[in-house]
């Protein structure tokens, strides 16, 4: 079965592969985390905000995004964001942005929805009488939220978070469909021009098993560390 | 906005020469269906059993479905399809290898065994969960009666357990639906890749891509609403029966 296995496609590709498409991907996975936790708060918080105009929207936006494909959706703001750039900034024509920031934008609005609705699980774990009990310190919504139930909300779902955000970093190889290059659009290039598929595909599965499963691992260990004793 | 609106594009032929878009959208959504319940019924059967399997007393069974869990549910689909479609014909041996590259509708058949082993990882887990949560009394009163280990599977822990875990196995059955869009990469003419092919054709992106959105919503909604009907009809009266719903996944 490995009689002709070429490990040195491998080792000859391992820069390209590395330095190329596994920064692309982890830039991307990083961004669109961090990007997706901030939104997703906000559309959590507007959910829950009780007030129609910015709870109805926001629920309709979350549940938009969770019954597409993520495919499609990669299809759609690569299609979109040129007229999107364009409606912001005013200019003649569509604007042309490049591969990165299309799929930034892409995974940081869909990833927004996902992580809204645990950051709405998180923020609904907190008991109410802290709500009151802020308010009868006199705070007002955006102190009580900020000082007593975000961080709070946030380290009960700190490792459903990381979770998520391990399931984002195995869903940017679907940037493949746009021809990018990120990790897997890497090993596919490579696997193409050189006639390795078997290789590179199988280095790429293993490369993207142990970074997922090691970083699974650390999850599992950081929610015992953190886990609030009551 | 410069963009040429054209609603009545889906009705006019498309480059095959026999449908019009809107039919091929429909044949796509055709596909998916297809490629989505195929796959389910397969993650459920092996899901069922490797996730029962986790919650045997044999500690080495545990460990192989652990193992079966975390291989599944660490390499991204997407590479998972590439490994069944591209990957396993050149490591079989040639004879087998061949008949598997000229079979016909290869993609699909690939598209359905890929993510129906994708989906039965987390179908396992969301069983194992179930089985769980019950208390460990009924385990027990069912040995205690004389129920050999299968038996008391099969008509004590299972019955409860899938009725816990029937509004995640919702979502999982969602997921499924759209994971199936994955399968384009290797060529699987589903609703997503009609969209794609239908924008490429025509220019008319914006309506090609609302048409797919659109479908992939209502179906979402058919699914919701029947799985609703069947989790009441399936209710054991006196009991909540609703399991954690973890966060969703895609």
């Amino acid at each position: 079965m490995f009689s002709n296995f070429d490990f040195d496609v491998i080792l000859r590709s391992l820069p390209y592969l590395f330095v190329d498409g596994m920064s692309f991907t982890l830039l991307l996975t990083a961004f669109a985390a961090t990007g997706g936790i901030f939104f997703g708060t906000l559309l959590a918080l507007m959910r829950l905000s009780g007030l129609p105009p910015l709870s109805l929207p926001a629920a309709g936006y979350v549940n938009l995004m969770r019954s597409v494909p993520l495919v499609l959706m990669i299809f759609w703001f690569y299609f979109l964001v040129p007229y999107i750039g364009q409606w912001i900034t005013g200019a003649p024509r569509p604007i042309q942005v490049g591969a990165f920031v299309s799929s930034l934008v892409t995974f940081t609005l869909f990833e927004a929805a996902y992580y809204c609705e645990i950051m709405r699980a998180g923020i609904q774990s907190i008991p109410r009488g802290q709500v009151a009990a802020a308010q009868a310190l006199g705070m007002n919504y955006v102190q009580t939220m900020g000082y007593i139930v975000l961080p709070q909300a946030l380290r009960n779902m700190l490792p459903v978070l990381l979770t998520q955000t391990i399931i984002l970093f195995q869903d940017t190889s679907l940037v493949y469909v746009l021809s990018i290059t990120d990790f897997l659009g890497a090993a596919s290039k490579v696997a193409q021009r050189d006639g390795r598929l078997v290789e590179m595909y199988l280095f790429a599965a293993v490369v993207y098993f142990i970074i997922s499963f090691g970083a699974s691992r650390l999850v599992r260990h950081l929610q015992s560390r953190i886990a609030i004793v009551r | 906005m410069n963009y040429h609106w054209n609603w009545g594009i889906f009705f006019e032929t498309s480059p095959d020469g026999v449908h019009t878009y809107l039919q091929t959208l429909l044949l796509g959504t055709g596909w998916t269906l297809a490629t989505a319940i195929l796959a389910w019924c397969m993650a459920l059967t092996l899901g069922a059993l490797v996730g029962v399997i986790r919650t045997t007393p044999h500690p080495w069974l545990v460990r192989l479905g652990d193992a079966y869990v975390e291989l599944f549910r660490n390499i991204p689909l997407l590479v998972q399809m590439f490994l069944w479609y591209f990957v396993l014909p050149e490591v079989l041996p040639v004879a087998l290898g061949d008949w598997l590259k000229q079979l016909p509708d290869a993609s699909f058949y690939t598209a359905v065994v890929s993510l129906g082993f994708y989906t039965s990882a987390r179908v396992a887990e969301q069983v194992r969960a179930g089985i769980l949560s019950l208390a460990r009394g009924q385990r027990f009163a069912g040995l205690a009666l004389g129920l050999t280990l299968p038996q008391t599977y099969a008509n004590v822990l299972l019955p409860m357990a899938f009725r816990i875990i029937l509004p995640p196995l919702t979502s999982e059955f969602l997921n499924v639906i759209k994971n199936s869009a994955v399968a384009l990469t290797i060529g699987l003419m589903e609703l997503t890749a009609r969209a794609r092919a239908m924008q490429e054709f025509s220019f008319q992106t914006f309506e090609a891509f609302t048409a797919a959105t659109v479908i992939y919503i209502l179906i979402n909604i058919a699914v919701t609403f029947g799985m609703r009907l069947l989790e009441r009809r399936t209710a054991v009266p006196g009991f909540i029966g609703t399991a954690p719903q973890p966060a969703a996944t895609h």
